[in-house]
């Protein structure tokens, strides 16, 4: 009992209320101390995965050094206490996403798997040929082919809500496509191809209005911004671990517990059922009903320890100290000639995805990665965006809080090295 | 620097400048697309095979200065080659950015294309050097089907 509440709840938290000290953050992350190619790294790929602190390191090694067993199934004393880390990681993030109950937090392998639960389980059950869905133009992949294959089986309708040049969805169109026939809305908090923060809250309101469910896709949200789903008042939400200090493997959705009580099992297998017969067979009850097999048990201990972590810093510190530097990464990449940023919507996030005239993002990936800069070159699995901007890719520094002005100093010098070789 | 020098030699940064071969070809009778998934790298190359040689060669396609680079200059070396050359040459330029040392052949033969040499030093592009390639030899070998470097 006690080695489960010193795992979860009394990470060493940096900070107090003072000002946001980058140097001492840095520290809790070993991996960003060494070099690469001979030049201090400088990670700037953080919307593909996030690196992890110390005290997340620390907490799988004493899961599996001290505490590894199964869960929910042994008498024995491990099992107990693996079975107690496991449920303590689910409380954590029911605080941290402010739901209300631990029984609407389910524990898949990621954002992915949330959105295809939800896809399969909620939308096989209720979808029928001629409904809707409505999905943005900046959707990641995975927030497009699970609602693809459900309209295909369906014989349903997916609809597109429409960005402008700055990367931005057009509310009088999203508006317009809310119909009677809409029967879900599919949206990404942030987008990690452009950054946009899109304004959520209104778009939940306006589905609701006609009675429509609503899932959030958070990946590039939770590390970045206060979420808080009750007040969004959004129907699902999904996250992935391993974009928020957390390990790979483990993510989160969240579904009210209305909707989850009449939706049919995801997955059968052992944990999800009550009693099995040949003839019948009882499903468990919430959140054990959609996890099915063993779980990611270590996932989502460290999960809870890096959750622990971000709230020990501040989701509104973060937010804050990311925007300033959003804000000056925007002018050293907008002092650059031929630069042009992808994504300059209003409310931003994190990300500065940007064409160089004359230089294909892959170069521009492999000339930065010489210099130490760790940078995503590509479509970031957001093809429909690239063609929305006319580009076949773009090169993306994706920002995080322990990351530095020096650092995009360094990216701007880097570019400035990237124009020299190919002018 | 001079690590990526060795990758973006003069000659592939003046390729990659300026395509040569760089448009449809008129009067093409074999013709293949090639993508690489990863980088949304795209190709289309154009031959004219007469009596089993390259009277013409030519493509389209956007990609990295390396994919450019090397379907400017694949191009370049296969007018008046046979396919068996070509089919050759593949080979050869194969064993060289990937560094398969269990691989013969003359270096002399790659000529121009030795500037590539470097790519093997850079895992992540090999397949941008190569998507042309994979798309010539779908080409001489007909088919229609969409080349994928996956």
């Amino acid at each position: 009992m006690r080695a489960t509440h010193e795992m979860t709840a009394s990470v060493p938290l940096p900070g107090a209320s003072v000002a946001f000290d980058v140097d001492r953050v840095r520290k809790d992350f070993p991996l960003l101390r060494q070099q690469v190619h001979g030049k201090p790294l400088v990670y700037l790929d953080n919307a593909a995965t996030s690196q992890k602190p110390q005290a997340v390191i620390d907490t799988l090694t004493r899961y599996y050094a001290e505490e590894n067993s199964n869960v929910h199934r042994g008498v024995h004393l491990l099992s107990e206490r693996a079975t107690e880390a496991y449920e303590a990681g689910r409380a954590t993030v029911q605080r941290f996403l402010n739901a209300a109950d631990t029984r609407e937090i389910i524990f898949v392998r990621g954002a992915t798997e949330g959105i295809n639960l939800v896809a399969q389980s909620y939308g096989r059950a209720s979808i029928k040929p001629g409904d809707e869905i409505i999905i943005s133009w900046m959707e990641h992949h995975s927030n497009i082919v699970p609602w693809q294959m459900l309209c295909e089986e369906k014989g349903a309708v997916l609809r597109v809500i429409p960005i402008n040049e700055d990367g931005e969805v057009l509310l009088d169109e999203y508006a317009r496509l809310l119909n009677p026939r809409t029967k879900f809305v599919a949206l990404v908090h942030v987008s990690n191809a452009l950054g946009t923060i899109n304004p959520v809250k209104r778009m939940i309101e306006m589905a609701h209005r006609q009675r429509v469910p609503v899932l959030l896709d958070g990946a590039q949200a939770v590390a970045h911004l206060p979420v808080d789903v009750r007040a969004l008042d959004c129907d699902f939400y999904v996250f992935s671990g391993h974009k928020a200090l957390g390990p790979t493997g483990i993510g989160i959705l969240y579904g009210k517990a209305a909707f989850l009580e009449d939706m049919p099992p995801y997955q059968g297998g052992g944990d999800m059922i009550l009693s099995v017969t040949f003839e019948k067979t009882r499903y468990n009850t919430l959140p054990y009903k959609f996890e099915a097999g063993t779980p990611h048990i270590a996932g989502v201990v460290g999960l809870g320890a890096a959750l622990d972590y971000l709230r020990g810093i501040g989701l509104d510190r973060i937010a804050a100290y990311e925007q300033a530097l959003l804000a000056y990464g925007t002018d050293v990449l907008s002092a650059i000639p031929g630069l042009r940023l992808i994504g300059t919507a209003k409310e931003k996030a994190s990300v500065l995805s940007f064409v160089i005239e004359g230089i294909h993002a892959h170069d521009i990936g492999t000339i930065l990665d010489q210099e130490g800069i760790a940078i995503r070159a590509g479509h970031h699995c957001a093809m429909p965006v690239m063609q929305r901007f006319g580009v076949p890719a773009t090169a993306r520094a994706s920002l995080v809080f322990y990351n530095t002005r020096g650092e995009l100093d360094a990216l701007g010098r880097a570019i400035g090295k990237a124009i020299e070789l190919f002018s | 620097m001079s690590d990526l020098r060795e990758l973006y030699q003069e000659v592939i940064l003046d390729h990659n400048r300026r395509p040569r071969n760089f448009q449809k070809l008129e009067g093409a009778n074999r013709t293949a697309e090639g993508y690489n998934p990863l980088c949304g790298d795209q190709i289309t190359v154009y031959l004219r095979l007469e009596d089993g040689v390259v009277r013409g060669v030519s493509f389209e396609g956007s990609g990295c200065a390396i994919s450019k680079a090397s379907a400017s200059m694949m191009t370049a070396a296969l007018k008046g080659k046979t396919a068996a050359e070509a089919a050759t040459l593949f080979k050869a330029f194969h064993a060289m950015v990937t560094a398969d040392l269990g691989a013969t052949f003359d270096p002399l033969e790659l000529g121009k294309l030795a500037a590539f040499a470097g790519v093997h030093e850079f895992p992540i592009r090999v397949k941008c050097a190569t998507l042309p390639w994979h798309t010539l030899r779908a080409a001489l070998a007909g088919g229609q089907e969409t080349v994928s470097t996956e």
